[in-house]
């Protein structure tokens, strides 16, 4: 009984369907062109259905193989056999002796980080390695204000800039970076050293074409790494060979879709220490139709009258450079990092930018301490010049006058990086390691007459890398960080410690455990 | 039919004695201390575009106003009884703030008028504990850790969430193709110009552009003050659907789900802003160095050792940010010859991390241990592709708790399968840190492991104590060689003094070390309030993701229109809520969070249930059909253990009831049954 309904039912919907069908305008077609095709082709109607059927089943399939044809099949007893092989590496390597003895040396400050600097050993020494130029460390108003804040914000926001994290005081901070560089709008991310490692890839995607600086520093190299751009790389800060390279990515790439394009450098070379030459370089952006990221981490609040950085020391408006990333920890003595751009640019960052999304925001007090800083420098740039006469002071005591290493920072920045000369490398055949160990010595013995400075470190091999995919070998070098915090007296008395710390390393007859540089 | 709450009287007080007065009274009074002149001057001595300014002397100056009247004047405009009551609640009278110096004791002798505002700040960055019934031990109950239960909605929901989202990007298209033809100006940015190709892609940009712009004001809502029990918003308003906002000048104080602030250390006063600012004045606000340079101070050595006592392992090393903490330390640890199996929901730091470490990448399902067995089988079986040489060794990167779902890392699960694998764990407690484990000592605490099982805990310092930055804890010669190698020691900037400050003494008042006794009640708060919300939230009908313990409580809207409905009717109720929809969750499962905190008490709970009930009504969001939880009390005389053979005699087996407690009913029996494990 209850089968007979169900007959019926189902020839009753048949019949309506295919009434509907017949309904539908060119309906009537259709049927008769599959039955004309039957007649007259059954060979064609075949070739249909399976590519009907192919099309079903490619559908359905993954949409990539998940194994290649390299795929082993192995017994699940094989594979226990395989499992209980197997012994993996130890997590992290031994540590070199190099490290180990870097890392005992390694000075420990007790109590603040000023122009005299008390160690772990009991001992006041001249601190000119922290990125302390004009003393914020030690002044009062900055602590004041600091302190304000704490009592009105508390320490940590407690939350990313998208959940409830952006503070009142970010916005102040943002709106004051950008007023003072002249910018349209401005971000703010919660560490320096992360910031333009997630701006290069919040813009430059897969297709895209970057021009690098050789030299650019680790934390843009990190940038390009995960950016997935294609990168080419031109000779450290030559402006020919930058348009030559612009050039052949402008001919290379004339045929195909037009991609974004990207010049990235920095304004004060963090390895080197020297100066890119921004009028150039904003001429040829031009000209070619790149955008200019610009990393003016160790330019910002040291170049420049008031210490807006690179473009206010060379008369160009900050708004050519299309995203101009810097820093508020080293000499603005706060936290963070910001970038700087059109509102276009400010705002993409504020939903792609890995580093701003998926991290807390900056603690409040380090934002008012930016501002303050930054505002003090506009308001008193006498510091700058004093600043400046520091480091003419230094410099007058190592560049020329010593016989060993030479400067190669521009002569405004107050971080001076010291290299062995070309003929000392070259005639005692030293190797990078080997100008590592005598600075490290340099460095060693300034510290035992009574004077911090440090080196530029290198980034050592990553785990698992042969070491030979590295395009730039950043020269080692001894890094001296001038500060106001100090006389000029005090600072031609530090700069003939180092000169002579220099020489004695260097004119040491058994020169250590260095021992002869051995050929090849 | 509106529900009242049948909740302490005092609880609605504390909200209206720290209203923010509006600006407009307050605004023609300039502060005349040097605090809001150096605040006012900054402003006028700075050359800056004209809006701005005055927009954000605006925002200032009412900023200083507004502190101001906080903090000094006795105004007419607060009336003095909704101010004391707070304080003569004798149920505060042992809320453990310590710096509540003469408790009164008559409820007729009401305190000072200035102590009670006072008192009222602090509140409102810390709630008082209402009874001592109101804590909870978080721990791990033994055995296994249960899968969640996934309840789903009913299809009519599913379907009409896929509707709306397709009915989004149509109307989106639409408009595009229009507004393209009629309006190019607004897709100017949109379009190669001038030889540069645009900036952002036209396919990537639609999401922000027809999607998200729609609820923008749900996001990135700007607060000032401190983000503790309670958080000021700062109201904006627009008038253009979203594009620009305009601050109206005015302030919500609205009750915090949202901050993670989950051990309620986002405070302005008490010991640690104490000692941060002895910190500040003694070592300034920045160590101006990299660690590898001149960075490393007493005091981070010394945090760093307190640290890795605090987590059970002999070293550890700290941090600026939390995010580059991971993506610094992956290719610290492994790189190319070497395999990262990583949850599929970990977070994106790690996955830069991972992806700049040049090792391969593989991703397992959602703490699906039989998933990573079989990656693990497969892997360790075939060697690395291509070459099928044996990997150097296998790094699995879990979460302890995962911040968008709520649920923790199967730790007894991994540590099994590791013995048999002998892969290398690196446990990310970003979220776990302090939240979790009867000591606050993470999920290695709650599940009651031996920290050393676990070859690498990293956690941050944001969310726990209120600080900023990350660590990583691991062996002694791990740390040395991390110390050598990792980039962010070599190049990043060092965490500053007053940020190591304020972990260093909230790590010791969770110890006990000062105020014996807070850090443990700070503990046993957060679990209660997790507990007796989510508790409160499945009787209720919500759908609820995430592990009975965890503080972080999502609720699943589906609807994408939901989203801002339910964020607005929340800020209607003076409840920050966090919203979250696609990318970050799948398609269909968009949801709510509530972060729970240990500022927060059990009125401030009540507060949220109450909300929720209300809009759960409109919205339609109650679906769960009670498999995952919130089911009715065994009948009396029924224990838990003898459910099965009750259910079997009264012919009860697998009949799940979806739950619809009424609020009243979710209140009274909470307390009790919170303390149960949960049903």
């Amino acid at each position: 009984m209850e089968f007979h309904d169900a007959q019926k039912f189902v020839a009753r919907s048949i019949d309506e369907i295919t009434n509907r069908f017949q309904k539908v305008p060119g309906s009537a077609m259709l049927i008769r062109y599959i039955q004309s095709s039957y007649q007259d082709d059954p060979v064609r109607s075949a070739i249909e259905l399976i590519l009907v059927i192919f099309f079903i089943r490619y559908l359905l399939a993954p949409s990539y193989a998940t194994h290649t044809g390299n795929f082993v099949t192995l017994t699940e007893e094989e594979i226990d056999d395989l499992v209980d092989e197997w012994t993996p590496e130890p997590l992290v390597a031994p540590q070199t002796a190099f490290e180990k003895e870097e890392a005992e040396k390694l000075p420990v400050i007790v109590g603040p980080s000023g122009p005299k600097t008390r160690l772990s050993n009991g001992r006041t020494v001249t601190n000119l390695a922290s990125y302390n130029f004009y003393n914020f460390v030690g002044n009062e108003q900055v602590k004041e204000k600091a302190i304000q804040t704490l009592r009105t914000y508390g320490v940590g926001p407690c939350g990313p800039p998208q959940f409830y994290g952006t503070q009142d005081v970010h916005m102040k901070t943002e709106a004051d970076i950008a007023s003072c560089l002249g910018t349209e709008g401005c971000i703010v991310y919660a560490q320096a050293f992360s910031t333009i490692s997630s701006v290069i890839p919040a813009f430059c995607k897969r297709g895209d074409v970057i021009v690098a600086d050789r030299a650019v520093n680790y934390a843009i190299r990190k940038g390009l790494q995960i950016c997935r751009s294609t990168i080419r790389y031109y000779e450290h800060n030559d402006m020919e060979d930058l348009e030559r390279v612009l050039q052949k990515v402008v001919k290379d790439q004339a045929k195909k879709p037009l991609t974004r394009r990207f010049i990235v450098t920095e304004g004060l070379f963090e390895t080197v220490g020297d100066c890119v030459d921004l009028p150039k370089l904003v001429e040829l952006k031009q000209r070619y139709k790149f955008r200019l990221m610009l990393d003016e981490t160790w330019s910002f609040g040291v170049l420049g009258r008031t210490g807006r950085g690179l473009t206010e020391a060379q008369n160009v408006d900050a708004s050519q450079v299309d995203m101009l990333v810097g820093s508020l920890a080293g000499p603005l003595c706060a936290g963070g990092g910001f970038c700087a751009g059109s509102v276009d640019v400010v705002a993409h960052q504020r939903i792609t930018a890995a580093s701003y999304t998926y991290s807390a925001a900056l603690p409040a007090m380090l934002a008012t301490t930016a501002s303050e800083t930054l505002n003090m420098l506009q308001s008193n740039p006498e510091v700058l010049v004093q600043c400046r006469d520091n480091i003419k002071a230094m410099r007058a005591q190592l560049d020329p006058r010593s016989d060993w290493v030479r400067c190669t920072s521009a002569i405004d920045n107050p971080v001076m990086l010291l290299v062995l000369k070309p003929d000392v490398v070259n005639s005692r055949r030293l190797s990078i390691m080997e100008q590592e160990r005598l600075l490290q010595e340099c460095v060693d013995e300034t510290l035992a007459n009574g004077v911090l400075i440090t080196r530029l470190k290198s980034m050592p091999v990553a785990p698992g890398a042969n070491g030979k995919d590295v395009g730039w070998k950043l020269q080692p070098a001894l890094k001296v960080c001038v500060t106001t915090g100090l006389s000029k007296k005090e600072i031609e008395k530090a700069g003939i410690t180092i000169r002579h710390a220099i020489t004695k390393v260097l004119t040491r007859k058994t020169s250590s455990k260095l021992g002869l540089p051995s050929v090849g | 039919m509106p529900q009242r709450l049948p909740r302490n009287p005092f609880a609605s007080s504390t909200t209206s004695a720290v209203a923010i007065p509006p600006t407009d009274k307050v605004s023609p009074r300039r502060p005349s201390t040097s605090k809001g002149n150096r605040l006012t001057q900054f402003f006028s001595s700075s050359p800056k575009s004209k809006e701005q300014q005055s927009a954000q002397e605006a925002l200032l100056a009412a900023v200083a106003a507004q502190q101001q009247y906080l903090l000094n004047n006795p105004s007419p405009q607060i009336s003095a009884p909704s101010l004391s009551l707070p304080t003569i609640s004798l149920s505060t009278a042992k809320a453990g703030e310590a710096n509540m110096d003469e408790p009164p004791t008559t409820l007729f002798q009401p305190p000072s008028f200035a102590e009670a505002k006072r008192q009222a700040r602090i509140d409102a960055q810390f709630g008082p504990l209402g009874s001592q019934s109101h804590r909870y031990v978080s721990k791990h109950m033994g055995g296994a850790l249960s899968k969640p239960v996934i309840d789903e909605p009913p299809y009519y929901y599913v379907l009409t969430t896929y509707i709306s989202y397709l009915i989004l990007i149509i109307f989106g298209h639409v408009r595009d193709f229009f507004g393209k033809r009629f309006r190019p100006d607004h897709y100017r940015h949109l379009k190669a110009a001038n030889g540069y190709a645009a900036l952002n892609s036209d396919f990537d940009n639609f999401y922000v552009r027809r999607l998200k712009l729609r609820i923008d004001d749900c996001f990135a809502r700007p607060i000032t003050g401190v983000p503790g029990r309670y958080v000021s918003l700062i109201d904006r308003k627009t008038d253009d659907f979203n594009k620009n906002y305009q601050f109206t000048g005015t302030y919500t104080e609205t009750l915090n789900m949202s901050s993670y602030n989950y051990l309620g250390f986002a405070q302005s006063e008490g010991p640690c802003a104490d000692a941060v600012e002895e910190t500040i004045k003694k070592y300034g606000i920045s160590a101006t160095s990299p660690r590898a340079d001149a960075g490393t101070s007493d005091l981070v050595l010394e945090v760093e050792e307190r640290i890795a006592k605090f987590v059970g392992k002999p070293a550890a090393m700290v941090f600026s940010m939390g995010f580059s903490t991971n993506a610094t330390s992956f290719p610290a640890l492994v790189g190319k010859g070497d395999l990262i199996i990583s949850d599929e929901l970990n977070h994106a730091s790690i996955r830069i991390g991972a992806r700049l470490s040049g090792a391969m990448i593989t991703s397992f399902k959602h703490n699906d241990m039989e998933d990573l067995e079989r990656i693990l089988r497969e892997n360790i079986s075939q060697g690395q592709p291509r070459t099928h040489r044996p990997w150097k060794k296998i790094l699995v990167v879990v979460e302890g708790l995962y911040s968008m779902e709520g649920t923790m890392c199967d730790l007894p699960g991994l540590l099994e399968l590791k013995k048999r694998y002998k892969y290398n764990l690196f446990v990310d407690e970003a979220h776990s840190i302090g939240a979790l484990g009867p000591r606050g000592r993470g999920v290695c605490d709650y599940f009651g492991i031996d920290p050393a099982e676990v070859d690498i805990l990293m956690g941050t310092l944001t969310k726990s104590f209120g600080a900023n930055g990350g660590y990583v804890a691991a062996e002694k010669h791990i740390i040395d060689k991390l110390r050598s190698t990792n980039a962010a020691t070599i190049y990043g900037e060092s965490p500053t003094p007053p940020v190591l400050m304020q972990i260093l003494s909230a790590l010791k008042i969770i110890q006990g070390e000062i105020n014996p006794g807070q850090g443990e009640e700070r503990l046993q708060r957060i679990a209660f309030n997790s507990r007796y919300l989510r508790l409160g939230l499945k009787r209720l009908g919500f759908i609820v993701y995430g592990h009975d313990d965890s503080p972080i409580i999502p609720i699943v809207l589906y609807n994408p229109a939901k989203m801002p409905a339910f964020s607005h009717e929340m800020l209607r109720r003076k409840i920050s809520v966090v919203i979250v929809g696609y990318p970050a969750t799948p398609l269909i499962s968009s949801r709510a969070r509530f972060c729970v905190s240990a500022a927060h008490n059990k009125d401030d709970m009540d507060r949220l249930l109450a909300a929720c009930d209300e809009i759960g009504n409109v919205l339609q969001l109650k679906f769960s059909t009670g498999v995952a939880g919130g089911a009715e009390h065994l009948p009396d005389g029924v224990t838990p253990e003898m459910e099965d053979e009750w259910r079997k005699a009264n012919g009860l087996q697998g009949v799940v009831q979806a739950p619809r407690w009424t609020l009243r009913e979710v209140i009274a029996n909470g307390v009790q049954d919170v303390k149960q494990p949960l049903r």
